[in-house]
């Protein structure tokens, strides 16, 4: 990769963010920290949480309003008092985003962030030296 | 306004509710002000240096985003049309999972002050940045006349101004406030703003939560029976279930609000305000509770509201469904409540105008002027002056745009504006962070396609002609049935993005891997904290 200088108008140039002050890591670094086993155990386990777990909150959510639109009577089924199978099912949405949150957050602390420092460091502290 | 007695009544305190509000205002500025003596340089204006913890900024984004549309508009679709209000603030909700799981933290890796930077990163800048600025100009625009429409119909109910002129007058008083926020304050008084306003519209919603609660004995199907009964339907169907276009419409504009949030410039610009993508991550955790228990809250308010008022006196109110949550509070604890519920409900429109004006600025200053016009180099200083400037002409626009659309249905305007978000943004934020092959070309098609088509749907949608209840009421030009084009332009803007790319012979992914690389692992990733 040419420096960002000399190709105004093509990725980065000019811009603050990839402009590239002095003490960050070159282009060819990254190309390495990419093909490491590190940052691709990091990326895949990134990739393997959530990736099914937006496709299955999406999915449940779709499934929610497909059923309000078209099943109305359904929904409208009294399970006990007042209290109606959409009212149960749209408080299960709130349950489902605040248990991924809750999970996602605690995956992130143990599995993600010390792969993620760990690569940050070793590349930071040879040579790049931030 | 004379069909309603009581909502006449209701406004009985006009020199009290001026009162409340004319407090809140004092504080906020004293703390705006406190701000000032810091906001000298652009990272300072745009981000208030990053220096926010997650907590501040997660209260502060709930803020941003718990606008008068879910306040004052979820409550009234909720006490009007019962269950079908609801699923409005669920899918506002269920948003926050995408922001959280897929672009919050690689967005605040990759990016500084605007949405157009992670863009601009691996692909050709100047077109890029035009085509983000742009989009972010029309989201903030839609965004801006939604919560400038809910001003007037507030000031209709709470200053009892029921002429067109008054309300004019003070849509333009509530316009000059926020941009005088923005000029003083820069971000990190906006966000001091944000931070109070939150905290006042919880509080106040809370209050009330528990004491409609009280009223009906602590018997939450009690007050749903009540409700029910008062006209708010336990049953989904009231409003979408109609015709078999309503319920398209439903489909729609549910896809529009999942998509829209993690694609709305004001609220991915907040996760600049931090110092690392673990605060990024921290910001949303605490945006997620506050707005979720936020959203309960304006269940029990809705059908509370529909069971103490009436759904058909609210109707029938001055400021119509807008205003159930105002005459909830009257019916509670009178004039007081009232006053006190309508100026937070007002400070939370100032609070999100401010938010609003300051992204919109900035994607202008900085995209626009300091890396389109200037190539990244702009005269020194200049960028914080034409940032200025430029918070002075949307002030002025959103001013003009509010008293035009003063009556607008609140809730509906905004849900355009995610759907615009939805199909202008979000695609390309997606691609760029996960897909290796995608290009300038994929990404200019997928923003300009995506906005093109979402404007013109609405445009011919019964939302805008056609219909006694659309913005243009005596003339007929719609073709498009649905009054949300979430269903059809974001899968187009999707497609478009995916047929631009594999089009186009630029291969971007030595840039493509390096992003990746900064986006998983925050390497090089800018501290601004640290660096001064």
């Amino acid at each position: 990769m040419s420096s960002p200088s000399d190709r105004p108008d093509t990725p980065g140039g000019g811009s603050p963010t990839p402009g590239a002050p002095s003490g960050q890591p070159s282009a060819d670094v990254y190309t390495e920290i990419l093909a490491s086993k590190e940052f691709q155990e990091l990326r895949s386990r990134y990739r393997r949480f959530v990736f099914p777990v937006t496709g299955g909150a999406l999915a449940f959510y779709f499934t929610y309003v497909l059923l309000a639109a078209y099943s109305p009577g359904f929904m409208g089924e009294v399970i006990t008092g007042s209290i109606t199978v959409g009212l149960v099912f749209g408080l299960l949405q709130f349950v489902m985003v605040f248990a991924i949150t809750t999970f996602y957050v605690r995956f992130a602390r143990t599995v993600l962030d010390p792969a993620a420092a760990q690569i940050r460091d070793h590349h930071e502290r040879s040579g790049a030296g931030a | 306004m004379t069909f309603v007695p009581m909502a006449a009544e209701a406004t009985g305190s006009p020199a009290l509710n001026i009162a409340i509000f004319s407090a809140f205002v004092g504080v906020t500025l004293f703390f705006v002000i406190r701000a000032s003596r810091t906001n000298t340089n652009a990272a300072q204006m745009y981000t208030g240096g990053a220096a926010f913890s997650g907590r501040q900024n997660g209260i502060a984004i709930s803020g941003d985003y718990l606008s008068a549309a879910s306040f004052l508009g979820i409550a009234g679709a909720i006490a009007i049309y019962g269950y079908d209000g609801f699923l409005y603030s669920i899918g506002f909700l269920v948003a926050w999972l995408v922001a959280l799981l897929l672009v919050a933290e690689l967005l605040r890796n990759t990016g500084r002050f605007t949405m157009a930077d992670v863009l601009a990163f691996r692909m050709q800048e100047r077109p890029v940045r035009m085509a983000a600025a742009t989009s972010t100009l029309a989201v903030s625009f839609f965004y801006l006349l939604a919560q400038m429409a809910g001003a007037g119909g507030l000031v209709a109910l709470l200053l009892n101004i029921t002429n067109s002129t008054g309300q004019a007058v003070v849509i333009a008083i509530v316009g000059a406030l926020m941009v005088a926020y923005v000029l003083i304050g820069g971000m990190k008084g906006t966000t001091y703003v944000q931070i109070i306003k939150a905290a006042l519209l919880i509080a106040g919603a809370s209050l009330m939560t528990v004491w409609v609660l009280a009223r009906s004995g602590f018997d939450f199907s009690g007050l749903l029976a009540d409700g029910a009964a008062a006209g708010a339907s336990l049953e989904p169907g009231k409003q979408y279930g109609l015709t078999g276009t309503t319920k398209l419409d439903f489909v729609s504009l549910s896809i529009a609000l999942v998509l829209g949030t993690a694609g709305l410039p004001h609220i991915l610009m907040r996760f600049y305000t931090v110092p690392t993508s673990t605060e990024a991550r921290r910001s949303v955790v605490w945006a997620i509770w506050l707005i979720g228990l936020f959203y309960l809250l304006t269940l029990v308010l809705g059908y509370g509201a529909a069971a103490l008022v009436g759904s058909e006196t609210i109707l029938a109110s001055p400021g119509g469904a807008n205003s159930a949550a105002p005459l909830l509070a009257y019916e509670l604890g009178g004039t007081v409540l009232l006053g006190v519920i309508s100026a937070v409900a007002f400070a939370t429109i100032l609070a999100v105008v401010a938010g609003l004006t300051i992204t919109a600025s900035a994607s202008f200053a900085h995209d626009i002027y300091a890396n389109v016009i200037h190539r990244g180099n702009p005269p020194e200083g200049a960028e914080v002056k034409v940032a200025r400037r430029a918070a002075v002409a949307i002030g002025a626009v959103a001013i003009a745009g509010g008293i035009a659309a003063n009556g607008q249905n609140i809730a509906f305007l905004v849900a355009l504006a995610f759907a615009v978000a939805a199909s202008a943004n979000l695609p390309t934020i997606l691609y760029s962070l996960f897909w290796k092959r995608f290009n300038t070309r994929g990404c200019l098609w997928s923003i300009y396609g995506g906005l093109t088509i979402c404007l013109v749907l609405i445009f011919f949608s019964p939302a805008v002609s056609g219909t006694e209840t659309s913005m243009f009421a005596g003339a007929d030009w719609s073709w498009f049935p649905l009054r949300n084009p979430g269903l059809i332009s974001i899968p187009a803007s999707f497609l478009l993005g995916w047929l631009g790319t594999i089009t186009s012979k630029e291969h971007l992914e030595a840039k493509a891997s390096e992003m990746e690389v900064r986006s998983l692992t925050g390497l090089g990733a800018h501290r601004e904290v640290a660096e001064h």
